[in-house]
């Protein structure tokens, strides 16, 4: 770990912190709501970040990881009634053991074939609180109750509250893993990542770091979970679905794969474009079933877009614009890549990739995400 | 005995969907490195094209026509229009693009058809076949089903093995720097894969709604198990493909017949532990054949 770039992370987090509290007291109960509901998204993906941008290992299950943190939560506080902190940190211990088992099971799949387990274990896993309804509620899930604290008297909003408990879970997050990817561990994540058998050789435990990788990712999915099951006041398998895994990768990717300040951005723009649009269409007196799927018109448009406009993710484009291309200079590589195996977003191919790719003419792509700031 | 007959032969029926997802999924998988994740998407799409048509002219074969060819032109216009850019960036950036492509249908259906749900005609009759007094399980739609995925599978194998145009594309698969030494042009082998399975996810979706109903997300779960489907069989092999749909199909068939109510809630996790265990045994799917991964 570096210890001088700390600072800068932790003077970005004050910052961060600061904002969110003025805005919230700002804004009405609705933004409040968004506000945690970003930093919900921002706790997952930034954990999906990790796994996927810095250990290579691709993640569509991240959803059932934020199913069993908030099933945790959702039991905990139904039948213990314990103090929220003490929730949070047993969720993320129990989604870090099913992290383990998941990343020991994942260790040897690579590319599609891991998307392809977890994408089925993000749909299987909430299925079970349908097949047992007596525990896991059913249908109609677990009511969570959860208030402000006495200290903040009784006219404090609710959403104000949980917009505060979101976003410092989201900061502490963030700030802790930029420094675990500063550290040796992302180290081994990035070699891993770009050659394993090269990694292996340097001493790397290869299957530990990719395990991991998982355990952090799932701990991150499990603490946005217990946020969800707080905000939402419910856990219900119908939270858990297919598209919340595919939105929280997307997410990563959209803001710019294995970079924090990505994982921001990609959640900034998968929560508030559809809202944006659903106010420009309700607006417009639209009819309900045009008004209804605008958003989800513009969320895909918009997804396609970012992708052709900026191959690198937002946080590509922040920095292309920003001018600090010079902080990373592209070198080339040599790619672990085989048929079979998805190369970590944002590097150059190596020339003879047996990927049948028109690829020759490519100039090599100025890859960006190798410090997390 | 009977039961046991039953389950296998529904199995097969909607194993064949699943097939034939799973080997549109095979065909772009083998040219660009890609998964479509718009695959369920785009069948959806044209299935409701479909609808419109057989509403309209009142003829079942007539829309089953325009749902193949509404396949054909969206796989086309896919590729060329938002996947081709993405050639040579990042990996996941075209996931993400196909991810955003289903997303945009499934809104598009919804301004133009609705969300709800519509049930879609069936060629043949839907009521269970007997074999003499013993129910079989399945209808003459049912058997419909299987032979014409069967038919499509078949003529595919045909055109790669026998037709220049399947040389290229498995040349194109095999090593496309050579394939384009020797003057394949691989851009138009990997769009030809994109209106192959266009066509075969246009043929899985007619095949498919009348029994699941049509809604704007009614593929996702097919797509899911042709998914699954593929990744059991190997996403390299089309024989894979069509023997990963073929098993799961029959297992999920199994266990929603002999577990009950909890067997169906439990769909999922059934194809799961089933993945798993062969991914356990060959991490590259069933039929992954002796390549292995480069260093």
């Amino acid at each position: 770990m570096r210890a001088q770039s700390t600072p800068r992370v932790l003077g970005a987090a004050l910052v961060v912190a600061v904002v969110v509290v003025v805005l919230s007291i700002k804004l009405n109960s609705f933004r409040d709501y968004q506000i945690a509901e970003i930093a919900i998204e921002v706790t997952a993906v930034a954990g999906l970040t990790v796994l996927t941008g810095l250990s290579g290992q691709v993640s569509l299950g991240n959803g059932a990881f934020m199913a069993i943190g908030a099933y945790t939560t959702g039991l905990l506080l139904l039948h213990l009634g314990w103090p929220f902190i003490a929730v949070l940190v047993v969720a993320a211990a129990v989604t870090a053991v099913t992290g383990a088992v998941v990343g020991a099971a994942a260790a040897r799949l690579h590319g599609p074939y891991l998307a392809g387990a977890t994408l089925l274990l993000g749909v299987a896993l909430p299925s079970v609180a349908n097949a047992y309804p007596g525990v896991f509620g059913g249908d109609q899930g677990l009511n969570v109750v959860f208030t402000t604290p006495g200290f903040l008297g009784v006219n404090f909003p609710l959403t104000r509250w949980q917009a505060w408990v979101c976003s410092a879970v989201a900061l502490v997050t963030l700030v802790l893993l930029a420094n675990l990817s500063r550290s040796r561990v992302g180290r081994n994540w990035r070699a891993v990542r770009d050659d394993e058998v090269a990694a292996a050789l340097a001493g790397v435990n290869v299957a530990r770091a990719r395990i991991l990788a998982f355990v952090v990712s799932a701990s991150c999915a499990g603490m946005a979970g217990a946020l969800l099951a707080i905000v939402t006041e419910l856990v219900a398998p119908g939270a858990f679905t297919i598209t919340l895994s595919i939105a929280l990768l997307t997410a990563a990717v959209i803001g710019g794969l294995g970079t924090l300040p990505g994982a921001v951005w990609g959640s900034l723009l998968v929560v508030l474009v559809p809202t944006y649009a659903t106010d420009v269409a309700t607006s417009h007196g639209l009819s309900t079933s045009v008004a209804s799927n605008i958003p989800i018109v513009a969320y895909g448009a918009v997804l396609i877009l970012v992708m052709l406009v900026f191959p690198q993710g937002i946080q590509g484009g922040v920095r292309w614009l920003l001018g600090f291309s010079g902080v990373s200079p592209a070198r080339p590589r040599r790619t672990a890549s085989a048929p079979g195996a998805t190369p970590p977003a944002g590097q150059p191919p190596a020339l003879l990739d047996s990927s049948p790719l028109p690829r020759e003419g490519n100039p090599p792509q100025p890859h960006e995400k190798e410090d997390t700031q | 005995m009977v039961e046991f007959l039953q389950f296998t032969l529904s199995g097969i029926s909607f194993g064949m969907i699943y097939a034939a997802i799973a080997l549109s999924l095979v065909l772009i998988w083998r040219g660009t490195r890609l998964l479509n994740f718009a695959q369920g998407g785009m069948a959806m799409f044209t299935t409701y094209i479909a609808i419109e048509v057989i509403y309209r002219t009142g003829s079942y074969w007539t829309g089953f026509a325009a749902a193949l060819a509404a396949g054909v032109v969206l796989g086309a216009v896919a590729e060329l229009a938002v996947i081709r850019p993405t050639l040579g960036k990042p990996e996941l950036n075209a996931v993400i693009i196909t991810i955003g492509l289903l997303v945009l249908l499934e809104g598009l259906a919804g301004i133009l058809y609705g969300g709800q749900y519509r049930s879609f005609p069936a060629a043949f009759s839907v009521t269970g076949l007997r074999a003499g007094s013993t129910p079989l399980g399945v209808s003459r739609f049912d058997v419909f089903v299987a032979l014409a995925v069967l038919a499509a599978t078949l003529l595919l194998a045909i055109g790669f093995r026998y037709t220049s145009a399947g040389l290229r594309m498995r040349a194109a698969a095999f090593n496309a720097t050579a394939a384009r030494l020797s003057g394949i042009r691989v851009a138009r082998v990997i769009t030809l894969g994109w209106v192959l399975a266009g066509l075969l996810g246009a043929l899985a979706g007619v095949l498919v709604s009348p029994s699941t109903f049509l809604y704007p997300d009614s593929m996702d779960s097919i797509f899911v198990l042709g998914f699954t489907a593929a990744v059991i069989g190997g996403l390299d092999s089309p024989v894979g493909a069509v023997v990963g749909g073929l098993l799961l199909g029959v297992v999920l068939s199994y266990a929603g017949g002999y577990l009950g109510s909890q067997g169906s809630d439990l769909t999922a996790l059934v194809a799961l532990v089933i993945l798993v265990v062969v991914l356990m045994v060959r991490p590259a799917g069933i039929f992954s054949g002796a390549r292995v991964r480069r260093v």
